[in-house]
């Protein structure tokens, strides 16, 4: 992950700030930076969502392409998380930020392997032969801190923007189905999102956690708990990252946290999305030139 | 006709205040990161030990540079010289340069910071910034006693206060504040954006309709002011 250098005497300032409850910009421990959401920003996907949490950049891109469903799950579709940190700095181009790249797609397969965060029933249209593949592309653009719990938004805006063409299946005499493609362009279907879980990452800095670290804050991290909580406080799925070691203990506090910070994250993308939505397509779009 | 880019690597003059990053300890001297486009120098020669005494550099110092300035410390220094391939030569021969201790690094583009006749500011707010020609401005809390005695090596590792640290972030936010609206940094304007921003939280005014709001009556104090 992209990091900065600090002197000694920064992390000890930003250190005791935080045990203080006032971080370096004003923030409580459980304030998020001022976040800007934007959906259908790229035009040639089936949805789309553009983030920006403080520095962190991210655009996601969501594709809905006809393939055959899993062997052990026959009836119901599935998505596909890329993630694609290149255009972020030279030491991410190239082998750099596969890594990275990889880390943070294993993380989304982990936060949606959970039953019930999307209708995969929903994107099935003939049992064992064809369903909807959702191909979710992450773009990088900028790493200010926070990447995960960004792209966790972006994805699940990008859901709600989502639209997949009706289809119907015909068959004829022989049997043999064919897929039929409703003409009208606003015919489609709408996934659910109530149960898509939001990722929090609470950054252990000294002796207490902070949520949404600013790239400083995290060099002075040695240890973080990245949590996806869903919008009625669910844990879902739990992952510890960094060097440091966590005390059971303090992993409690940052689990009830996660939940807390979690549930309100929820409601204010909600907020964001629903007024997006009653503004319908005479909104306004600012995309790449704001 | 003149063109002068927005956002540009910072270039050195002769007599500039820059804030540096020591990226890196070599032989004789340091690599210091200033935001230009070839890391800046700083040699052996042209620093001042602690206790500011002035003497001839040994292989003794040579060896012990880590334990003066390690990779990663930030140090506010004065331009000396330019290279030839345009990289810039830096000393802190003065016992108002040297490293820097805890505080506060906003790095912004070295076009938005006004010349001034110093530098140096000790704000009536409660903390001291020093605006760095090449873009890096250093929030601090001001020190009670003058920096008589060690030129900047001891490093005050006691926690800052409350109330301080209140200050140096307000102060932080503003200068983001104004930066986000290309307005000028120097002590007028960014004391005058403090007092706009006092009536609201910290951590509001890096809101977009606070930032408006306050960089509005900052500027338009500086027009009345020149008006």
């Amino acid at each position: 992950m992209a990091s900065v250098v600090l002197s000694e005497a920064e992390k000890l300032y930003i250190v005791h700030g935080v045990q203080e409850d006032l971080r370096v910009d004003g923030r409580g421990c459980e304030d998020y930076r001022c976040a800007e959401v934007e959906t259908d920003v790229v035009s040639n996907t089936s949805g789309s969502a553009r983030v920006k949490l403080g520095e962190t950049d991210i655009l996601v891109g969501i594709k809905a392409e006809m393939g055959t469903p899993k062997l052990e799950k026959p009836d119901e579709g599935y998505l596909e998380f890329f993630v694609d940190c290149s255009s972020n700095s030279p030491e991410l181009e190239g082998r750099g930020g596969e890594e990275l790249g990889t880390d943070i797609a294993n993380t989304l397969y982990r936060v949606f392997s959970c039953e019930n965060t999307v209708d995969l029933k929903s994107l099935c249209i003939n049992p064992k032969e064809h369903c909807w593949v959702l191909y979710v592309d992450v773009l990088l653009l900028e790493c200010g801190g926070n990447i995960f719990d960004a792209i966790s938004i972006a994805v699940k805006a990008a859901l709600f923007n989502t639209r997949i063409p009706k289809v119907r299946v015909l068959e004829d005499e022989e049997g043999t189905k064919e897929i039929e493609l409703s003409d009208d362009p606003y015919d489609c279907i709408r996934l659910n999102i109530d149960e898509v879980p939001c990722i929090v990452t609470l950054s252990k800095i000294g002796y207490r956690h902070v949520v949404d670290a600013t790239l400083q804050e995290e060099a002075c991290s040695l240890a973080s708990l990245l949590v996806s909580v869903t919008s009625k406080g669910a844990i879902t799925s739990m992952k510890k990252v960094g060097k440091g070691s966590l005390d059971p203990e303090s992993i409690f506090e940052m689990m009830e946290t996660g939940q807390r910070v979690g549930k309100l994250l929820h409601i204010a993308l909600q907020k964001i999305l629903d007024e997006e939505e009653s503004l319908g397509t005479s909104r306004p779009k600012v995309g790449f030139l704001g | 006709v003149c063109d002068r880019a927005l956002r540009h690597r910072y270039n050195g003059e002769i007599g500039d205040i820059v804030v540096g990053r020591i990226t890196e300890v070599q032989q004789k001297r340091w690599k210091v990161e200033t935001n230009s486009r070839l890391d800046s120098v700083l040699l052996l020669s042209s620093i001042n030990l602690p206790g500011g005494e002035l003497r001839r550099k040994s292989a003794e110092d040579e060896l012990a540079m880590r334990d003066y300035l390690q990779e990663g410390d930030l140090i506010s220094a004065e331009v000396q010289s330019i290279f030839s391939d345009g990289a810039v030569s830096l000393h802190t021969r003065s016992l108002k340069y040297g490293k820097l201790a805890q505080g506060v690094l906003v790095q912004v583009s070295p076009s938005l910071v006004k010349r001034q006749k110093t530098h140096f500011h000790d704000l009536p707010c409660g903390a001291s910034v020093i605006l760095g020609n090449n873009g890096f401005i250093w929030i601090y809390p001001t020190s009670e006693q003058k920096e008589d005695e060690a030129g900047g090596y001891t490093a005050n590792l006691e926690p800052v206060p409350l109330s301080d640290r209140e200050v140096i972030s307000r102060l932080r936010n503003c200068i983001v504040a104004l930066v986000t609206h290309k307005m000028m940094l120097f002590d007028t304007s960014i004391l005058y954006c403090y007092e706009a921003s006092l009536p609201h939280q910290i951590k509001d005014i890096l809101k977009p309709e606070v930032t408006e709001e306050i960089v509005l009556e900052a500027r338009q104090r500086l027009l009345d002011l020149e008006g």
